[in-house]
């Protein structure tokens, strides 16, 4: 085969072989840890047979902590390929934009006041809140330079505002008690061990509609990533399709943010190396991006509470230090010209 | 008949001091070529633009097919008008994939590629001889494969109308002269087409209509015999120049020596 010739699998193959990586990451992600078991009684605990113990582990613990991971690492994968598309940038990530430092602002107010300990769900309320309401300052910077939404303005004002909300975050630690800073860093490095049903369920109904959103937007997207007067000249209404695409996927992102913290890596790498293998249609690379962060994830948050025995590794350690060597083999085994 | 109708444009971008099209109006000939000329900065790019609904005039209107380009939606301007724009990014996507991106007009986000989309595809490429191509990713090809991609993914819109911005400015002979002759071929199946371009000669040889632009005003329009008389050429391009005739006839300008400015 010559490297230059792309090959091309078909496109349900792509998607069977991710959904089975997704299955066996979560078979995994149940089954492993401090407390092993085997397939049957994995699927015994998940049907309530067996050892009370062990069935709570399952179906409590582990179960709404895998597919947190799963639906946490699915939102920034898209995301972050829907951002690279837009901005026509490929360090371009979900959190380029200020959310993951709006949400983070959220957090570590609400652990500095200690509210994150008196009122349940507070944390991550506040810190959707400071999401979105950085979200909205960079856009109205963004919209107050020019009559439409110049990206380039859009990624300086994402991180500017960035670089301020972290000044503000790091003052208002400087007077915060230990306690609060370490809580504060931790929530920062990112990690699914708050996860539960509820924080599941609200996950999940972020992302199907943004999924069906953003797959619904793929060609539209496949034109802006050449450009965007190409893009209009072959029929896009370029400044609304950006609106709802910028829009959707930094709202998935603060979802996401608010639930598991800021978790790096994934939406950076995964959308590269699916587009390394796969090419840069979006009609492909959106679903398979979603799969293949999903079943990153999951492994990397399993391998982040098995690793180190009793004490739990922070998942963006995992991701980074997993990722990046696979990216680099990914990167490696792929033609060098296939790198835009 | 006119494709376009220009009429007393004037467009000044943001902050800017002068008007980058100050006061043009003029017709474009439905199924003729015509060649937008003029130094750098005369306003070429930017008249394009107004005539492809991208920039909105500062005042003045712009008319295609009878119909203010304003009013016009993105989707219908694009399946009436092809574009093969100067400078792009160019993403993982193979050559088929760009091509069929032509399509959009017609299938629009949602539909598949009917038979009758993927003939034009596979008739766009064969036209501008990338069929070859076809599955190399995007990046791998020189700069001239790239442009016959572009001009392949404009063709695959089956538009009545072509406008092109320095489509051979990267090409070699064989690939410019090619690429003039298809623009010929089109124009003789009854296509609109405009081009920017700053090969004067090949403009004088292959275009009906000449438009020569100066400072964002039109300083001649015409046929190209009426158009490259020395001394305008002289006067807009601010080089001495002496016109001949090509064997066909048309003008032909050749660049004299001169001091340098």
């Amino acid at each position: 085969m010559s490297p230059r010739i792309v090959r091309h699998s078909p496109f349900w193959a792509r998607l069977a072989l991710l959904s089975v990586l997704v299955a066996v990451s979560l078979v995994a992600a149940v089954r492993l840890g401090a407390i092993s078991m085997t397939m049957s009684g994995m699927f015994d605990a998940i049907a309530g047979r067996g050892d009370p113990a062990t069935i709570i582990i399952v179906r409590q613990l582990r179960m709404p902590r895998a597919l947190q991971a799963a639906l946490a690492g699915a939102a920034l994968a898209v995301s972050g390929a829907t951002f690279q598309a837009l901005l026509r940038n490929p360090l371009a990530e979900p959190y380029i934009l200020g959310v993951s430092s709006g949400a983070a602002m959220g957090a570590v107010l609400t652990v500095v006041t200690g509210w994150s300990v008196r009122v349940v769900w507070s944390l991550p309320v506040a810190a959707f809140a400071g999401a979105v309401l950085s979200m909205l300052l960079v856009f109205r910077i963004a919209y107050g330079v020019g009559r439409t939404l110049d990206t380039r303005v859009l990624l300086l004002a994402g991180v500017v505002v960035s670089a301020f909300l972290v000044g503000i975050i790091w003052l208002v630690l400087t007077f915060a008690d230990d306690q609060s800073v370490r809580s504060a860093i931790f929530w920062m490095m990112g990690s699914h061990a708050n996860a539960s049903w509820r924080s599941v369920e609200i996950l999940a109904s972020c992302l199907v509609p943004s999924l069906i959103i953003l797959f619904a937007l793929a060609r539209p997207l496949n034109l802006l990533a050449i450009g965007e007067p190409t893009a209009a000249y072959l029929g896009t209404s370029v400044e609304h399709t950006k609106l709802v695409a910028f829009g959707t996927a930094t709202l998935l992102t603060a979802a996401s943010v608010s639930v598991s913290g800021t978790i790096g890596f994934v939406g950076l790498v995964v959308p590269h190396a699916v587009r390394l293998v796969w090419g840069g249609d979006h009609r492909g690379l959106l679903p398979c991006s979603t799969l293949a962060g999903a079943a990153f994830l999951v492994g990397a948050d399993t391998l982040s509470r098995s690793l180190a025995g009793a004490n739990e590794l922070p998942i963006g350690i995992v991701t980074a230090l997993v990722g990046v060597p696979c990216f680099i083999w990914i990167l490696k085994r792929s033609p060098e010209a296939r790198l835009a | 008949m006119s494709a376009w109708r220009v009429r007393d444009l004037h467009f000044c971008h943001r902050d800017a001091v002068r008007s980058a099209v100050d006061g043009v109006a003029f017709d474009i000939a439905a199924g003729r070529m015509t060649a937008l000329l003029g130094p750098n900065g005369a306003g070429k790019s930017t008249l394009l633009q107004l005539l492809l609904g991208t920039l909105t005039p500062t005042s003045g209107s712009v008319w295609f097919d009878d119909r203010l380009v304003s009013a016009w939606t993105r989707k219908d301007l694009a399946l009436a008008i092809g574009v093969v724009p100067q400078g792009e990014t160019e993403p993982l996507f193979t050559v088929r994939e760009i091509v069929a991106m032509g399509r959009y007009p017609h299938t629009g986000a949602w539909q598949r590629e009917r038979p009758s989309d993927l003939e034009a595809i596979e008739r766009a490429m064969a036209r501008c001889s990338v069929t070859e191509l076809a599955d190399r990713w995007l990046p791998t090809l020189s700069g001239g494969e790239r442009q016959r991609v572009r001009l392949a993914r404009a063709l695959a819109q089956e538009p009545r109308a072509l406008v092109l911005d320095e489509p051979t400015s990267s090409l070699d002979i064989r690939h410019e002269m090619s690429t003039f002759a298809l623009l010929r071929a089109l124009r003789d199946e009854g296509t609109t087409i405009v081009i920017a371009t700053h090969n004067l000669n090949l403009a004088a040889r292959y275009a009906d209509e000449l438009v020569l632009l100066h400072r964002g005003r039109i300083a001649a329009h015409g046929a190209p015999s009426h158009v490259l008389s020395a001394e305008r050429i002289e006067a807009v391009y601010e080089w001495p120049v002496s016109v001949v005739a090509h064997i066909d006839g048309a003008p032909q300008v050749v660049p004299c020596d001169g001091a340098v400015a």
